[in-house]
């Protein structure tokens, strides 16, 4: 498992994509664009909300299982771990409400949609309150 | 990273997307689509180029039909990849949005 430690801020947002896309391996497009997505979601929310309106930090951590076999962090196919974990307000965002995603163009809140797209990608998402910090896992088979 | 492209012709803004639209690239799209609809009826997006998008980039998208409609002219998205409809489809975007 590594670990990058950065600070909440939005501006961040590219190095965290770095490095967990330099851990995962030779992926397929896709996979990479996916991650891409749910790092946006997950980071951009912390940034924003965990320390304001002071600035602390996060931590990251990736890993990639291949399946019972040593963690090589270079050959797609296994099962990637990410952990973001922050000391900043208590919150879980899986207890947020479910977006109404049938509503038209006018009906629709602006917003609401991030944590929705990261249970979809991702196959398992956990939070979990350690002490003073937030964790939330995810998991995904690539 | 995103770059913009516009190209005006008659009544239609087009602009041509590179890169990623999420937190960090998005108040770029809108500062470019919105008033967009200022002096152009209509705006197409040209998706060829663009890897992903996230909510940030949904966000955008959404104030832009909105927009659209108030002016009474269109937002229609081109060369939608297969994997950028999936996410339109995950978030029900797929009916609110004019895909060609």
């Amino acid at each position: 498992m590594k670990e990058l430690f950065v600070e909440a801020k939005i501006e961040k947002l590219d190095s965290v994509l770095d490095f967990v896309r330099a851990n995962m391996g030779e992926c397929t497009p896709k996979a990479g664009n996916q991650i891409g997505i749910v790092i946006d979601e997950i980071f951009s929310n912390i940034a924003r909300y965990a320390y304001n309106p002071t600035v602390g930090s996060v931590i990251i951590r990736v890993a990639v299982d291949d399946e019972g076999n040593e963690d090589t962090g270079n050959d797609c196919g296994g099962i990637i771990t990410i952990e973001f974990e922050d000391s900043g307000t208590e919150y879980n965002p899986l207890s947020a409400d479910e977006p109404d995603i049938t509503l038209s163009a006018d009906e629709r809140p602006i917003g609401g949609l991030g944590i929705f797209m990261v249970k979809n990608i991702m196959d398992s998402v956990e939070y979990e309150r350690n002490g003073n910090n937030n964790v939330l896992r995810i998991k995904k088979k690539l | 990273m995103l770059d913009v492209i516009k190209t005006e012709t008659d009544n239609t803004a087009t602009l041509t997307l590179t890169g990623r639209v999420e937190s960090m690239t998005a108040p770029k799209l809108e500062e470019v689509l919105i008033p967009a609809y200022e002096t152009m009826q209509n705006v197409t997006l040209d998706f060829a180029a663009l890897e992903y998008i996230s909510s940030a980039g949904l966000r955008v998208l959404l104030m832009g039909e909105k927009k659209s409609k108030e002016k009474g002219g269109k937002q229609t998205l081109i060369n939608v990849s297969e994997a950028i409809l999936e996410v339109f489809e995950m978030t029900g975007f797929d009916s609110v949005l004019n895909i060609e």
